[in-house]
């Protein structure tokens, strides 16, 4: 998703009004329920909340400075420097450390990758997710998260089939919106 | 206080965990080693050797790093030996008689935003200052006044604090038609 995004493409940016701050941190918080213990902190009441107008209809959130989250459809996506600061709130899968370049590379992710001994995936019946889940990927023997991404099958279907591409990727380390700098 | 602050490295902006794969893993060993010791020890050990598995897929893995590692050397070498060889030349029109203006040419190489510095220029010397697509010269800013000198000691600065110290700023006076070498 953020192959190609650099200054050139922002097309606006302003200031969030404070009840559409309130909506979207409750928006925010009924996406991810977890996010509610520490929503205040991650967007406190008095901030610099910023809305940035992109190319291709991206919609970028920037709380005092720092992209948190971002939109091109009616969801709402954490950035990497949003699932850094509390990764426990998000789906998460784990890739292998074979499997890291390519995705530092912004490519898919195949199935192997995640089915390996180095991958994971949920592993109790109730917590599988389903396809179209956006979830964050973590990799073997690292502490925080790479990437970004969406499931192209549901965790059942990819450690069944087990071949071809399970997530879609939207966002990783060094691509352009971690580069981004709009001053 | 369950908000996590993660390091980020300075070099590469990576946490640092995934500094191996960025290809300037050796600058970022200086940086964190210098900068946070104690992760440095915790991602590199004491000596600084990183992982000791000796499965023939970690080798080939480190292998393909270390490919990585050598090709990001070389593209940073290839930039620098760019910019060296590059100049940022400063051009006086003239105008009428009394009036003229500067146009400063070459500055992306040097990855100078050039939109910001025209309007450093504009509201440093109280001037009109844009930005003008040139296919021959590539982009110019254009500073209305007389003000060569001084647009030249401000973008010494600039590439002084880049670390680019050696690169030729050249003065060019339209009217003399003859070059000045500064
Ligand atoms: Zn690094």
């Amino acid at each position: 998703m953020f192959k190609k995004l650099s200054k050139e493409d922002v097309h606006s940016r302003s200031n969030v009004k404070s009840s559409v701050q309130r909506a979207m941190k409750s928006k925010l918080v009924s996406q991810y329920p977890k996010l509610e213990e520490v929503i205040d902190e991650l967007i406190p009441k008095k901030c610099l909340f910023e809305l940035i107008k992109c190319e291709d209809k991206i919609q970028l959130y920037r709380v005092n400075g720092e992209i948190l989250f971002f939109q091109k459809f009616d969801e709402l996506i954490p950035s990497l420097r949003l699932v850094h600061k509390f990764p426990e709130a998000f789906p998460t899968v784990q890739v292998d450390r074979g499997a890291i370049k390519f995705v530092l590379s912004g490519a898919n992710i195949m199935c192997p990758g995640l089915t390996s001994a180095g991958g994971k995936l949920p592993e109790k019946k109730d917590d599988e997710l389903d396809k179209d889940t956006t979830v964050i990927i973590n990799a073997e023997n690292k502490e925080n998260a790479l990437a970004i991404g969406k499931l192209l099958m549901s965790t059942e279907d990819i450690k069944s089939i087990n071949k071809g591409h399970g997530v879609e990727m939207i966002h990783h380390l060094g691509d352009c919106l971690w580069n981004l700098s709009i001053d | 206080m369950p908000l996590k602050t993660v390091v980020y490295c300075d070099i590469c902006t990576f946490p640092p965990e995934y500094c191996e794969f960025s290809g300037k893993i050796k600058r970022c060993k200086v940086w964190l080693q210098e900068n946070h010791p104690d992760l440095y020890t915790k991602l590199y050990g004491e000596e600084g050797s990183a992982g000791t598995s000796t499965a023939t897929t970690e080798n080939k893995l480190e292998k393909s790093l270390r490919k990585l590692e050598i090709k990001q050397e070389n593209r940073d070498q290839r930039e620098l030996a760019k910019k060296m060889g590059s100049k940022v030349v400063i051009k006086r029109l003239e105008r009428t008689k009394r009036k003229c203006v500067v146009a400063i040419s070459g500055l992306e190489v040097f990855e100078i935003d050039m939109k910001k510095l025209s309007k450093t220029f504009a509201s440093k010397f109280a001037t009109g200052c844009s930005v003008s697509k040139s296919a021959v010269t590539g982009d110019e800013i254009i500073v209305q006044g007389d003000v060569a000198d001084e647009a030249e000691q401000y973008i010494k600065t600039l590439l002084s604090e880049k670390g680019l110290t050696s690169i030729k700023v050249e003065r060019v006076d339209d009217k003399m038609k003859k070059k000045v070498k500064t």
